[in-house]
């Protein structure tokens, strides 16, 4: 958004020069507020990230530079991998969330009244203490008295222990990271459906077209930037998913968390368990090229999906 | 426009994870003194609070501001307030940070507050106070201690028809009873036995005559023929089906098992004791045994310390505030109210007495044969491997010797990096 606030306002007379000069200093008061936060909030810790990455900074005291020494043990550290691994999985996981929002916030808007009502019940997780979120699921998820499995004894079927068994728990999580963004999703998407003319709906089905062909051949192109908005953010999201994991396998007694660790979860037991902020460091900034590199990815192949009309 | 603008929210959103590696809260000072004073527990904040009012009734000119904050958080709070010297003037020191911190300079040195305000530091567990102690220097004075004991449901041992456990058990009778009081067809497990070093295993590989680490701190011991019998004790009880499984202890603490009445024996710390009590549907079925002895008797025993920060503004002020909660009065405080075993000697009773239906004393007679909860090197790291190496042999996937030794390695790697 800043950025758009700094780009120069071009006149509709066709003039070269972009500001006048006079105003110059006024648009700069204007925007420091946002540049100082900008700065101190995002620019100032990235760079000390980005210092401390290349040092070995113990809890306290003064740090040392390691060179790359970081960098070379995180290459050949197992768990990284692994973690990079976990996250990698619940991102595709969060990613099949997608398709089943768009459909949802289609369904929502053909509900005539009421539509508020449902888009409030799909939001309210997003509203909710994560704490609280963490502590009803695991109830649902328990092995023993959980919701889910009491359910499915119904059904004459097994259940499993969802969070305590690690061949589960990320696809688990993964339901959960689906169900808490729904609400964010449908919002995004409700106002873009919102946007698309009616009359294409009306003369599609004068010529004949049905519901299902005008969901894939009208709603989905029409919509497709902002699915291409919400499938960046989720993926963003989801690469950096962690209170779950904090919240959920606190106090597990086996491999579970071992071996669903993401990598901010490593980053966090890195730096703040284990006193090591140099490989902590290091860790955040190869996931912030990991996120850089999967959006820059994402726009490459939105050139071959999204309509921009 | 409209893509620049997802490019734009994009970037800020990816960053935001960078924003969490700096970052400390501001802190104010005036005229009068204000120090304050960081815990972990809501339990025991109350006690704390009425600590605190204690000695500013006879010291009108410090207020002492209690700060509680959440278990997670505590540790990374405390952490960065010191880096960033904002940290609380007193809080709560626990063995396994403690010399992360005293070698870090961040605790106030309080051996000559000791001196001259003549506290006598044999009144303390021999080994809490000596976990507070770097380099000769006194930077803790321990507030609380806690051994292991055996709690036991007096209601599932009467119905199994077992004796009760007293003084005399050695394993084999807590194996025996364990094998008697499970009963699948009630859901009844004979013992709690999940991966629990402090109130678990740590206990049995000292017992079976093994040394966890060594006294230099440079080696880990529970590959030895000691250390896999400790662990051994343990993984028995899983595979005979006498205990709920790494799964159910998972998704219910073994705390709660016990509390439920699933199960009829978990050895654990006096820590226990008020929320037990305070229990009506356990209250009167409940009570606490010595932990049954192996080749000898033992239990780690560990305590929280009350700890000032070096950078205070104020640390004249803190020493004496420090002194005082280390001293009698705020010991006995904690024993009235029943929250926590006082390390005082002699300030004890209190707390016995808060809770006369349970045998309490087993905890303070475990004092002469308790053993300091081992702390050497990076001990945050090296105690968060036991689940990732030992689960396997809980679950019966390896043998306890190969479970042992790759625990071990793992252990002294971490070690070997101090």
């Amino acid at each position: 958004m800043t950025n758009v606030a700094t780009k120069p306002v071009r006149r509709p007379t066709g003039r070269r020069t972009g500001v006048s000069k006079p105003s110059g200093w006024w648009a700069l008061a204007f925007i420091a507020p946002a540049t100082i936060g900008l700065v101190a909030l995002y620019v100032w810790p990235f760079l000390s990230t980005l210092m401390k990455s290349f040092q070995d900074v113990p809890a306290f005291g003064p740090a040392t530079f390691v060179g790359i020494e970081n960098y070379t043990t995180l290459i050949g550290d197992g768990d990284f991998w692994k973690a990079f691994g976990n996250s990698a999985l619940y991102t595709a996981i969060i990613l099949l969330g997608i398709p089943l929002a768009v459909v949802l916030a289609a369904l929502i808007e053909q509900v005539g009244r009421g539509r508020a009502i449902y888009r409030v019940l799909f939001f309210l997780p997003v509203v909710t203490l994560p704490v609280a979120i963490g502590m009803v699921w695991r109830f649902i998820y328990n092995g023993d008295f959980g919701l889910l499995n009491y359910v499915l004894s119904w059904f004459g079927v097994d259940g499993q222990f969802w969070v305590a068994d690690p061949r589960f728990t990320i696809y688990a999580f993964g339901v959960v990271g689906i169900w808490m963004g729904l609400g964010i999703n449908l919002i995004i998407l409700g106002a873009g459906l919102q946007a698309i003319p009616k009359a294409l709906y009306e003369a599609s089905a004068l010529d004949g077209a049905g519901r299902v062909r005008q969901f894939f051949h009208i709603t989905v192109p029409l919509l497709s930037p902002s699915i291409f908005f919400v499938t960046i953010l989720s993926v963003i999201a989801a690469l950096q998913m962690f209170d779950l994991l904090f919240i959920m396998l606190r106090g597990v007694n086996n491999t579970a968390l071992t071996d669903s660790k993401t990598i901010v979860y490593l980053f966090y037991e890195k730096a703040f368990v284990q006193f090591d902020q140099g490989y902590g460091a290091a860790i955040a900034i190869v996931l912030l090229m990991v996120i850089m590199i999967a959006t820059a990815v994402q726009f490459r192949l939105q050139r071959s999906w999204v309509f921009y009309g | 426009m409209k893509r620049k603008w997802i490019a734009a929210t994009a970037m800020v959103v990816a960053t935001g994870l960078l924003a969490a590696c700096s970052g400390g809260s501001g802190d104010t000072s005036n005229e009068k003194v204000t120090l304050t004073y960081a815990n972990w527990s809501e339990d025991q904040t109350p006690a704390m609070k009425q600590i605190a009012a204690e000695f500013e009734k006879a010291n009108p000119n410090i207020t002492i501001k209690v700060q509680t904050l959440p278990w997670p958080e505590y540790w990374s709070t405390l952490q960065v307030g010191a880096a960033g010297g904002t940290a609380p003037d007193a809080f709560w020191m626990l063995a396994d940070h403690f010399r992360e911190y005293a070698k870090g300079g961040q605790l106030l040195d309080l051996s000559d507050t000791v001196k001259s305000n003549n506290i006598d530091m044999s009144a303390y567990p021999k080994p809490v106070s000596d976990s507070y102690t770097y380099e000769g220097k006194v930077f803790a004075l321990p507030k609380d201690f806690d051994t292991n004991g055996l709690w036991y449901n007096k209601a599932l041992f009467d119905a199994a028809g077992v004796k009760y456990p007293d003084d005399t058990w050695t394993w084999q009778d807590l194996q025996d009873a364990a094998k008697k009081l499970t009963d699948p067809k009630k859901g009844v497990w004979g013992i709690a036995a999940p991966i629990d070093s402090q109130g678990g295993f740590y206990n049995t590989i000292l017992q079976a005559g093994g040394s966890i680490i060594n006294p230099e701190g440079t080696a880990s011991d529970f590959a030895s023929p000691a250390g896999v019998a400790g662990l051994k004790f343990w993984t028995d009880l899983q595979a005979a089906g006498e205990s709920p499984s790494l799964k159910q202890l998972s998704d219910t603490e073994a705390v709660s098992m016990f509390e439920n009445q699933k199960v009829a024996m978990y050895t654990s710390g006096a820590y226990w004791a008020l929320r037990f009590y305070k229990n009506a549907d356990l209250k009167d079925k409940v009570d606490v045994a010595p932990l049954p002895q192996g080749v000898k008797r033992a239990t780690v025993t560990s305590g929280i310390g009350n700890a000032g920060y070096a950078g205070s503004k104020h640390p004249e002020e803190l020493k004496k505030f420090l002194a005082f909660l280390g001293g009698t009065k705020a010991a006995e405080i904690q024993a009235a109210t029943g929250t926590v075993l006082p390390a005082y000697q002699g300030t004890q009773k209190p707390w016995l007495d808060s809770m006369p239906e349970f045998h309490l004393q087993v905890f303070i007679d475990a004092i002469d044969y308790s053993v300091p909860l081992p702390v050497a090197g990076n001990a945050s790291e090296w105690q968060g491997l036991a689940p990732q190496f030992l689960s396997p042999a809980w679950d019966g996937k390896k043998p306890v010797e190969q479970a042992a030794k790759e625990y071990q390695d793992a252990v002294d790697q971490v070690l070997a990096k101090q």
